[in-house]
């Protein structure tokens, strides 16, 4: 900082050489710097150190090496909560993506109006909170809307939420279904991306809609769906909201996700160090599928280039 | 925009199709928050004894007087309440503030950073830009834990400088999102500027952020969005009803409400409570909004 004050005079020639930046620059990064080095990078190094330790946050923490990573391998629910998350990322992603990749196409071809998109995007407004509780009565077995209907068709009712067979499946169907406009609405950005010129000479060549779609559209836009795709998948991995207030993990452990699990260990069982070493390995699976994402995105931008 | 005479003429029954299946659409979209107003007019009796009817008989706003606690516990548990208290008009204000100062702290920090990664010139950019970066893979969860014992240790627990600590100085995809904007400013209206004798802190703010406005605003949108939806974090360290948000009560008041006779009623009318905010914001910023969202995809 002290050699910007030395240097203040403007500088017509390159608007400042490297060493005179050094201490504005410093001044610009301090408070993102600052917060970044407290909240970020400490607890990186903190969440380590901790999950080679035994800790119930009360009594001091005990050093206990790599004894939670060994026990790690050897507890069915950490498994059973790593193939729940996946179940669940497989069904919300698939009938998230196709969902709103169909309504992207509506978006184009049938009506390009504001006001369908805001009407699609507002679930995605409502926090998952509220949408959770939402869902719980509109899908409970005995009041429920959903089940009035399907009761109407001979079907039903269904406990969505109190089935372990379906519990994770609903929790996965109804964030597709809040999370479906706003997916439309990244995909339809991408459509916007296309040049219309592409478009006329299809139409002069006659080609019919559908092979517009197939031909055209859908190989374009690849590059931005991928992207959608696996930074949807980043977040779905994530899933704790929906599942903390609907089902509580439950039924059954059913619905116990891998968040849910990490949650329940550290603040509920006071296992901090063991939850830790179960966020290590979140951390390293999402580090992987960042790593991807960042191959996708460099292929995103070639492609569009 | 495409269709000439020619597509338009051979789409029509496509055309009436897609129309079908988009207003399908947005009905599966809005039905369940209108069923849960619709609820939140009903005594707690008629939902229990089976009335489906889309406008309720004996409508009444009773249920949104005991979310706010306008009546006395016993008539609350009469109607099926839980007795739990709801001080909404407290948690409104809590969420508002929460989000304005999180938006408000990010935004500002956030453009200042990313002018320095755009524009100026010290050893270790690209490290520290890398840095940033590898922030916005972190899952939440694997700091919440050291940051809680932090926070915990500050005494910070259910205090807003403990909920907000977090999130206000930094959040590395909206210095990501920035730079990109201004690494597309043409540099010679700030050569010019610098010529005249402006120093760095005048061309961030008479030039760099005057330009940026919309992409600014974007993310200020966003970020809205994601505060006002936070939920894993408030409602570790704000436990407090002075410092409780919307999500956190509602989360609290679904707790409590009881599993055999859920207050429905009661639930419908605190969700929809939440709701209105949100779609406020879209009546008023919807074109905004739904630009934002697209923006944010395509950069």
């Amino acid at each position: 900082m002290t050699t910007t004050s030395t240097r203040r005079t403007p500088r017509p020639r390159t608007g400042g050489g490297p060493r005179s930046q050094t201490g504005v620059a410093l001044l610009f990064l301090a408070p993102a710097l600052l917060g970044f080095a407290v909240f970020y990078l400490r607890p990186m190094v903190k969440g380590f150190e901790l999950s080679l330790t035994r800790w119930d946050l009360l009594t001091d923490p005990q050093w206990v090496g790599i004894d939670n990573y060994k026990a790690l391998l050897y507890d069915a629910t950490f498994g059973r909560a790593l193939l729940i998350t996946a179940v669940y990322v497989v069904v919300n992603i698939t009938t998230q993506t196709a969902a709103g990749l169909g309504i992207a196409v509506l978006m184009q071809k049938v009506s390009q109006s504001t006001v369908v998109r805001s009407l699609l995007v507002v679930p995605w407004l409502v926090p998952n909170v509220t949408i959770a509780v939402i869902t719980l009565f509109i899908l409970d077995p005995n009041v429920g809307l959903v089940n009035h209907l399907l009761g109407q068709v001979g079907v039903g009712p269904i406990a969505f939420y109190g089935n372990p067979d379906f519990a994770i499946i609903t929790v996965a169907l109804v964030n597709s279904w809040r999370n479906m406009g706003y997916t439309a609405l990244l995909i339809f950005a991408g459509m916007q991306l296309i040049p219309k010129m592409i478009y006329e000479s299809a139409d002069i060549d006659g080609a019919n809609q559908w092979k517009v779609l197939t031909r055209i559209t859908l190989p374009l836009i690849r590059p931005i769906l991928a992207m959608v795709v696996v930074v949807s998948m980043i977040g779905s991995f994530q899933i704790f909201d929906t599942v903390a207030v609907a089902t509580k993990g439950g039924p059954v452990g059913s619905t116990r996700v891998i968040y849910f699990y990490i949650y329940e260990k550290a603040f509920q069982h006071g296992q901090m160090g063991y939850a830790a070493a179960m966020s290590v390995v979140l951390l390293l699976i999402i580090l992987v599928m960042s790593l991807f994402q960042l191959r996708v995105t460099r292929a995103a931008e070639s492609d569009l280039g | 925009m495409t269709d000439t005479a020619h597509t338009r003429r051979h789409l029509r029954p496509g055309r009436i199709l897609g129309w079908a299946v988009l207003i399908l659409l947005i009905v599966v979209t809005l039905l369940p928050f209108a069923w849960a107003i619709r609820t939140a007019l009903t005594p707690n009796a008629q939902i229990f004894s089976g009335d489906y009817s889309l406008i309720p008989p004996d409508a009444t706003l009773l249920n949104f007087e005991r979310v706010l606690g306008l009546v006395d516990t016993k008539t609350d548990l009469e109607a099926g309440g839980s007795g739990a208290k709801m001080y909404f008009w407290l948690y409104l204000r809590n969420s508002i503030i929460f989000t304005a100062l999180m938006v408000l702290g990010q935004v500002t920090t956030a453009t200042m950073a990313a002018y320095a990664f755009a524009r100026l010139h010290f050893p270790g950019r690209n490290l520290i830009f890398g840095l940033f970066l590898t922030g916005m893979m972190i899952p939440p969860i694997f700091i919440v834990l050291p940051n809680y014992v932090l926070i915990n240790n500050f005494n910070l627990i259910n205090m807003f400088t403990g909920q907000l600590a977090p999130y206000f100085l930094v959040f590395p995809f909206a210095i990501f999102f920035l730079r990109q904007f201004f690494l597309s400013i043409p540099k010679e209206v700030e050569e010019a500027a610098h010529l005249d004798g402006a120093g760095h802190f005048t061309i961030f703010r008479r030039i760099i952020v005057p330009m940026s406005w919309p992409p600014i605003t974007t993310i200020a949108i966003i970020q809205a969005v994601f505060a006002w939806n936070e939920y894993l974090w408030p409602q570790l360290v704000g436990k407090d009803h002075a410092v409780r948000l919307l999500n956190v009560a509602l989360a609290a008041f679904q707790e409590a409400s009881p599993t055999t006779r859920p207050d429905w009623a009661g639930l419908m009318a605190a969700a929809t409570l939440q709701v209105i905010p949100m779609l406020l914001l879209l009546l008023f910023f919807g074109r905004k909004l739904v630009g934002s969202i697209a923006l944010s995809a395509t950069k």
